[in-house]
């Protein structure tokens, strides 16, 4: 029937009007993941048997003529580092191969009060690390546009299912971009909210001060449905914000008259692609014609944001997989006496980029590097977070580009690990600032590959950065595009 | 060179790692590049800048101290590698 590629609000309607059934909608995103997950490679588990169920539910609900939700019966998936009760969570780690939660995250309590179609989980780099999917220790995930390309990172395979046509939403999680930048690569929208606006509790820890959960979807419209959904204060977890929500759909508006846009020169860096640079201007330029005002800002330190962002990323992340010694869950490799048994465990079943960066974390942390490093590091913070702070007493949001880059080949940078990190420079500054971003497709490379634009708001100002990127969209038909699934010539 | 192969050694010693003696190499080259790279940060002057180790205004939270229903024995021991009588169970830690 071809259903999966339409937004949710399309098919919401569509199920309230019984032009279709859940089961039907699920069951057309079954076949959809036949055709193509074999070359995409999105999903680590797929759960039919519940999601068929789930749907079956629903219809009987609509049948006995009760109003649904705006999610119910239309099939998702979660980024598996987002824990699923009695659903394996790998986090595309061999640590946790075989990890069963016992417990759901609070954004899937929340999502279950809604009644989603939930088909599985997705691929991910291993505990989300990295840029391009290549790090997770299954396989690769596929870019959509094109099959020889990365999808992004590190939900790449929450941004390759939706825009693959395998899932309808998605959730991901975003520690240095890991939302915004494979939505951009894969052509969608992709909200890192505020940090706190969403609970963590039940996402695997990465960088605890910088990891946030948030939707990717393919419009705006169904992005402020889903934040509706999964934002709000959680009692489970203690860096969750307590503040009242707003209904995001409100802010579904195209109006960006006398809007105040900054435009922060540091972001077009040097060596940007001319396709990603010719996109984003023309963006901006359409944004001012359509009444807002745009004006150039400085913030002097986004040079530094790149180190001291994967010094204190690192140095959270040392920490916090610390907890994988073999003793309570995840993999055991068994050794000669307890310390062997503990490296023996995180040696064998950690990734290559896992160990670089719980070594780096280690390093910067240690007795002697401390204070060089980790400590002015922290400091450097201070200072990025100051440069959102002055220009948001000038300007309403900052608009730059996502990633220097469209989506690259795979396997072009996975021997760099210094240049891969590189192409977080647009994206970490977001996270150090605990600001939230948003991607939305704004052109497509000369080679057919999506570029995103990126709109960074004040903390909690959700709102701006829908209205900015709703106005936008609607302003443009990139949204309609479909990924064709083509290989290179 | 910032951090030399006894360095990576040590580091991985305080990880809990061990790495193969051709990966040490490696990994040596690979942070050092990094710590290169970094040096625009170290050499910044930071004198009177508060670090900002978390974005939110947060003290402590509190709660009050009441027993709540809490995860299941069995199921927090579901997920273990080895478990006894109701317990994680882990090699010998002590001689004898």
């Amino acid at each position: 029937m071809n259903l999966f590629n339409k937004p949710a609000h399309v098919l919401h309607d569509m199920l309230i009007n019984k032009e279709i059934t859940a089961v039907e909608l699920t069951n057309d995103l079954f076949a959809r993941i036949d055709e193509v997950e074999g070359e995409v490679k999105a999903y680590i588990t797929q759960t039919r048997e519940a999601a068929l169920a789930k749907a079956k539910a629903v219809d009987e609900k609509i049948a006995r003529g009760e109003e649904i939700s705006f999610l119910e019966g239309i099939p998702g998936v979660v980024k598996d580092n987002i824990c699923t009760k009695g659903v394996k969570t790998t986090c595309a780690s061999k640590m946790l191969e075989n990890f069963v939660p016992p417990y759901n995250a609070t954004v899937v309590e929340k999502l279950n009060a809604v009644s989603p179609v939930i088909l599985g989980k997705a691929n991910l780099d291993e505990f989300a690390m990295g840029g391009s999917t290549e790090n997770s220790a299954f396989y690769p995930t596929h870019n959509p546009w094109n099959l020889d390309c990365v999808p992004g990172g590190s939900s790449g395979g929450s941004a390759a299912a939706v825009a693959a046509g395998s899932a309808i939403w998605s959730l991901g999680s975003d520690t240095g971009g890991s939302i915004r930048q494979p939505a951009s690569f894969c052509g969608l929208v992709g909200l890192k909210p505020t940090y706190g606006r969403v609970s963590r509790f039940g996402l695997v820890a990465f960088a605890s001060s910088l990891d946030q959960i948030g939707p990717i979807t393919r419009d705006v419209t169904d992005c402020a449905h889903v934040m509706n959904i999964i934002a709000g204060y959680d009692k489970n977890d203690s860096t969750s914000i307590n503040a009242e929500v707003p209904d995001y759909t409100k802010s579904l508006v195209k109006d960006v008259k006398g809007l105040k846009i900054g435009l922060p020169k540091e972001y077009f860096v040097a060596g940007m692609d001319a396709d990603v640079e010719k996109a984003v201007r023309g963006a901006i330029k359409q944004l001012e014609d359509m009444g807002a005002e745009v004006v150039e800002v400085s913030m002097p330190h986004t040079e530094y944001a790149i180190s001291a962002y994967y010094l204190i990323a690192t140095a959270e992340a040392s920490s916090n997989l610390a907890r994988y010694d073999g003793v309570s869950y995840g993999a055991r490799v068994e050794g000669t006496d307890i310390v062997d048994m503990f490296k023996k465990t995180r040696s064998e079943k950690f990734g290559q980029e896992v160990k670089r960066r719980i070594m780096l974390g280690t390093y910067a942390l240690s007795a002697g590097y401390y204070d060089a490093y980790y400590l002015q590091a922290l400091r450097v913070r201070t200072l990025v977070k100051q440069d959102f702070d002055k220009a948001f007493e000038k300007v309403d949001v900052l608009v730059t580009p996502i990633a220097p880059t469209p989506a690259y080949k795979i396997g072009d940078m996975v021997s760099d690990p210094m240049k891969m990190y590189l192409q977080d420079v647009c994206t970490v500054p977001v996270n150090l600032s605990g600001v939230p971003g948003i991607s939305v497709p704004c052109g497509f490379s000369d080679n057919g590959m999506p570029i995103g634009l990126q709109i960074i708001g004040k903390p909690l100002d959700e709102e701006t950065l829908i209205r900015t990127a709703y106005t936008f969209e609607q302003n443009n038909e990139f949204h309609k595009s479909i990924a064709p699934l083509r290989e290179a010539k | 060179m910032k951090i030399t192969r006894k360095d990576v050694e040590n580091v991985a010693l305080l990880s809990r790692l061990e790495i193969p003696e051709a990966e040490v190499e490696t990994y040596t080259g690979q942070l050092n590049a990094f710590l290169e790279y970094a040096d625009v940060l170290t050499s910044l002057d930071t004198k009177g800048v508060e670090p900002t180790a978390h974005v939110l205004p947060l003290k402590n939270v509190f709660r009050a101290d009441e027993v709540k229903p809490s995860l299941d024995r069995e199921l927090a021991l579901s997920n273990a590698p080895e478990q006894e009588n109701g317990y994680f169970k882990v090699p010998k830690i002590m001689e004898g």
